[in-house]
């Protein structure tokens, strides 16, 4: 690792290891999410060979690796929207994948989900956007909900005034991701998950998009999983880092320790 | 010989679990109606889609087959010296079978596709998944409010169709044929006076053509929402999807009308 890289990935973690005030935040060691020698395959396809893996509260954990390496299923998996063969998913100390329907909803409601192209729905504007969870979710008043609208949207550098009113196709890609965070964020979720957030993005907007994340990670203390191929990018946001390939991970540790690392895979991927 | 038996047992075995699926979808889609929470507004736009969106081809649909019948049968009736019955013949073919039938067909055409595509992108672009995340069940939310404008919708289309193609039928019988408006009039409610009456009233006739359109309504629905919601592979399977949708919805209408026929029959007119 060169010393100059080095440095700047200390940074950025010393920057993750504050709180908004600059105080040390305290080392989390709850676990939020835990996998467990998960295991799923489509068909004759394997996609997830043993997968275990935590998420600590209030950490940024990166899950890395190549299209179609299993990734975005464990997101899937870890909201129940897929079903593991066999091993274990717990969410908040529950099993994700012994629980009914109507449960698994409940569960949903404390979590957020970035999507890769926002999927914002589209027959709807960014006001019933960021609006449709808080509508579905809580009892809040019209009027609390636009504050919260309001609030969510001026959180994501968006102007409230000029976007509420437009519909999704009328938005930028980065834009469209930004309201997405802001719907994500709307109920205050304790955990967010992105998959693959800065993909399709301009460099500029991917860096006002990380310290986005960076912002929700240090002001709002969310525990957060993200998913992505641009391992580049997640090591500006992430405390530590998982690497998928063909299924099984195959690197645990910190970005400092990965480019550091070896292993000619990890190398190759990085380079 | 192992590869065409295992490939005979996978396909018996996909079209098992999607007829499977698409009964428990639409149960559950039915049974969301009943219980809380109702997406009123999503039901009303939709009945504003499938409803008022369709009224023009349900009105052109109604108008031309009314005009055909009474135009195909004068050249038979007229040859017997019976062209005085062309009324009960209209009145009779409209009401029962043309009117629902071609109606929901129609319907079906415009409206199941245009549901399987909104699904379908909804599913291709993470819309569904979205939904999801947000604890919202997709079935409640999208189906059950198309299901319920489809049902609303539906009759009150047939309706139409049956008054307009016998308005059609008179307009060339007066016309074209030269037969008085009072006859004609008076064959079509002979005719529909002749199938009884249910509860004194409703003739039964009226009562079974618009019984259809509720079949008719939740066939376009579920389909139309099992395949938006089963679709794969980007926008060439939102496409595939709206195809889909159509054709398995118009073949069930027509499968499903002839048993509903003879169930009605038995049902409203025994000894028939």
């Amino acid at each position: 690792m060169s010393s100059a890289a080095g440095e700047y990935l200390r940074g950025i973690r010393e920057e993750l290891a504050r709180d908004e005030a600059g105080r040390p935040r305290p080392v989390p060691d709850e676990i939020v999410i835990r996998l467990s020698d998960v295991r799923l395959s489509f068909g004759d396809l394997v996609v997830l060979d043993g997968v275990s893996l935590d998420v600590r509260r209030g950490e940024t954990l990166m899950i890395a690796g190549e299209s179609g390496s299993g990734k975005s299923t464990i997101l899937k998996l870890i909201l129940r929207l897929l079903r593991p063969d066999a091993g274990e998913i717990s969410v908040f100390g529950e099993d994700v994948a012994h629980l009914t329907f109507v449960e698994a909803l409940d569960l949903r409601r404390q979590i957020g989900m970035v999507f890769q192209n926002a999927a914002l729905f589209d027959s709807m504007s960014i006001y019933e956007n960021v609006a449709y969870p808080l509508r579905e979710n809580t009892a809040l008043s019209e009027d609390e909900i636009e504050h919260t609208v309001r609030e969510r949207l001026d959180f994501v550098d968006l102007d409230p005034d000029q976007v509420m009113a437009q519909l999704p196709s009328q938005l930028s890609g980065g834009m469209r991701k930004r309201v997405g965070i802001a719907r994500a964020i709307a109920t205050n979720p304790r955990v967010i998950l992105y998959d693959e957030p800065t993909s399709g993005l301009d460099p500029l907007t991917v860096g006002t998009f990380n310290a986005l994340m960076r912002k929700l990670q240090r002001e709002l203390h969310v525990t957060s999983l993200l998913v992505t191929h641009d391992i580049r990018e997640g090591f500006r946001v992430a405390n530590r880092v998982n690497l998928l390939r063909a299924g099984r991970i195959v690197f645990r540790g910190t970005p400092e320790e990965m480019v550091a690392a070896r292993d000619p895979y990890i190398t190759a991927f990085l380079s | 010989m192992a590869s065409i038996e295992a490939t005979v047992n996978l396909r018996v075995r996909r079209a098992t679990t999607g007829v499977l699926d698409y009964f428990v979808l639409a149960g559950r889609a039915t049974a969301f109606a009943f219980s809380r929470p109702f997406y009123f507004r999503d039901g009303l736009v939709q009945m504003d889609r499938i409803g008022v969106g369709s009224l023009p081809i349900v009105l052109l649909t109604g108008l031309f087959t009314g005009m055909v019948l009474a135009l195909q049968s004068s050249v038979e009736l007229t040859r017997f010296g019976a062209d005085i019955y062309i009324g009960n013949l209209v009145g009779a073919s409209m009401v029962r079978e043309l009117g629902p039938v071609l109606c929901a067909l129609m319907v079906t055409g415009r409206a199941a596709s245009g549901i399987a595509a909104e699904l379908g992108s909804m599913r291709v672009t993470e819309q569904i998944d979205a939904l999801q995340s947000f604890g919202t069940d997709p079935i409640r939310k999208l189906v059950t409010p198309r299901l319920m404008a489809a049902l609303v919708v539906l009759p009150v289309l047939t309706l139409i169709a049956d008054v307009v193609g016998i308005l059609g039928g008179l307009i060339i019988s007066v016309f074209r044929i030269g037969i008085t408006a009072d006859a004609y009039l008076q064959g079509v409610l002979n005719t529909l006076a002749e199938s009884g009456f249910v509860f004194g009233f409703f003739p039964k006739d009226f009562v079974t053509g618009l019984l259809k359109p509720l079949v008719f309504g939740a066939i376009l629905a579920h389909t139309a929402a099992y395949y938006g919601l089963n679709t794969r592979g980007g926008t060439e399977g939102v496409g595939l999807a709206a195809t889909r949708a159509v054709v398995t919805s118009s073949v069930l209408i027509l499968a499903v009308d002839y048993f509903l026929t003879q169930v009605l029959l038995v049902v409203l007119r025994p000894g028939i």
